[in-house]
């Protein structure tokens, strides 16, 4: 059930994006170290534009290109990643796309079908991605990422450009499906309601090269996250100084 | 609720009435109005010139029958079919490995891209001897000459396809390690469908005309060497029937094949 055995440790001395055209070389992160206790759920703020996305990208493995070391702890952990935007294959309907990343199963494999309840997208499971809203399609990525049953959850602001209503229900049902399957998550977000509502731990990275400026644990019973009040005055306490 | 309603009805309206109603009141009926005024013109100018040499909408469809009747029209239109298709088949399958490849490496695609211009211009009457005098006037040498011919205008159109393929999803199947074939297959290949609808599109046409060159010039049946020996005689009835013949043949392909095919793989747009 929990997922890591032994604590992630991402360590980025520097990450660098070489010169486009007429664009210099820019430093983007530079002296991260961050080690992840298996099972916690570590939201990273920062301005945009400053190297979350890049971090988790390299956390993932889609960027090759730093220098420093990601050790998971040995082991070949299962990674989720759910991104910006859904990215789902807009020729497969929403049970196909969460179908496709199990190994061998079929769009009514019950594993498929039961996340799907779950997210409340039973209706539109046979579905193709463009035909529903954003906020659907939202969900069917959050149903993929959770179906496969990772050991690291990665999320780049998953919630990001959805109307309050909806971002707070996919907060919701981000919630019940950690709450029934742990695991340990990276959460990249620029909401400080919703990184003091769902994380255990902030870590703020900022500067140009963007650093750690940051880094302490969120001091929220899963009872008081559901509270507003708590949540707003724990987001006020955590970003005091910022 | 009324939104869903709406859009539910303009979904079924052009699937369901839109495609039959559309087609008979609008293209199917300009199509049938066209070419009827084109036997229209055919058929005057052929009673007014009055020449062996030009005959008339009547005297190609008697020959087109009796070539049906004798069942050489048949034997002739399934050979040269064949040979269309195995080369189309070869030339689709290579020539978008190409494209797939160039459009990926962009290493090998600065060096083939000379390559391909080269093959692009080549004139088919030059492959096609040169597969004749290198290969023998075989079966084999005849579909290695169409093939080589259709295989560059495949790669650069599917090559424009694999430069465009998302970035998105590919990290997306990297990260939930789809594996490659998986990735390939639901992932990769479908975003290059309408590239590949459009290299079989002007695939076919360009293969089957010159398939009938290959038959003109080393093949002793197919429709290439029936015209032949209809040259020979001068028999322009009988070069009309099999043209006519095999433009239908094609017409049908396309109507009965690949619109049914593409409108399936384009299911899922909006």
């Amino acid at each position: 059930m929990a997922s890591l055995s032994r604590p992630l440790n991402i360590r980025v001395d520097a990450k660098t994006f070489p010169a486009v055209a007429d664009r210099p070389a820019q430093a983007v992160l530079r002296g991260i170290e961050i080690t992840v206790e298996p099972g916690s759920f570590v939201v990273i703020t920062g301005p945009s534009g400053c190297g979350k996305s890049t971090l988790l990208n390299v956390v993932a493995g889609l960027d090759a290109d730093y220098q420093g070391a990601v050790d998971f702890g040995g082991g070949d952990p299962k990674l989720s990643f759910m991104f910006q935007t859904p990215r789902l294959l807009p020729w497969r309907t929403v049970a196909e796309n969460i179908a496709l990343v199990l190994p061998e199963a079929s769009a009514d494999d019950p594993r498929v079908t039961d996340i799907i309840a779950r997210v409340d997208l039973t209706e539109a499971a046979s579905a193709f991605p463009e035909r529903i809203s954003l906020g659907m399609q939202r969900r069917a990525a959050l149903a993929r990422a959770f179906v496969v049953e990772p050991d690291i959850l990665l999320m780049d602001e998953p919630f990001v450009s959805l109307d309050d209503p909806t971002a707070e229900s996919l907060r919701g049902l981000l919630r019940e499906l950690y709450a029934r399957r742990p695991t340990t998550v990276l959460f990249v977000t620029h909401d400080r309601t919703e990184a003091a509502q769902l994380g255990t731990r902030l870590v703020r990275v900022g500067g140009r090269p963007a650093g750690i400026v940051q880094d302490e644990p969120i001091r929220l019973s899963t009872a008081e996250r559901g509270n507003r009040d708590r949540v707003l005055a724990e987001r006020a306490r955590l970003f005091a100084e910022a | 609720m009324a939104l869903d309603t709406a859009s539910k009805a303009a979904r079924y309206g052009r699937v369901g009435r839109g495609i039959v109603g559309e087609v008979l009141t609008g293209r199917l009926g300009w199509t049938a109005f066209s070419f009827l005024a084109l036997m229209a013109l055919w058929f005057v100018s052929a009673a007014l010139l009055q020449s062996r040499v030009f005959p008339g909408p009547g005297e190609v469809v008697e020959t087109l029958v009796r070539e049906a009747q004798t069942g050489a029209l048949f034997h002739h239109v399934l050979v040269t079919l064949a040979r269309v298709t195995v080369a189309f088949v070869v030339a689709m399958l290579i020539g978008s490995a190409i494209g797939i490849a160039l459009g990926a490496s962009r290493q090998a695609d600065r060096f083939f891209d000379t390559w391909l211009i080269f093959f692009l211009n080549l004139p088919a009457l030059v492959t096609i001897i040169l597969c004749y005098v290198w290969f023998g006037l075989t079966e084999v040498a005849a579909i290695v000459a169409v093939a080589v011919n259709k295989i560059p205008n495949v790669a650069v159109t599917v090559r424009e396809g694999a430069r465009s393929l998302s970035r998105d999803l590919t990290e997306m199947a990297a990260v939930y390690r789809l594996g490659w074939w998986k990735s390939m297959r639901h992932v990769t290949l479908p975003q290059l469908a309408p590239f590949f609808a459009a290299a079989a599109r002007g695939g076919l046409s360009l293969v089957w005309k010159i398939v009938l060159v290959v038959e003109l010039l080393g093949r002793s049946d197919g429709v290439g060497h029936q015209l032949h020996v209809a040259f020979q005689l001068f028999d322009v009835s009988m070069i009309l029937a099999y043209a006519i013949a095999f433009i239908l043949v094609v017409q049908a392909i396309e109507l009965g094949v690949l619109q049914p095919v593409e409108a399936r793989v384009n299911r899922w747009r909006r």
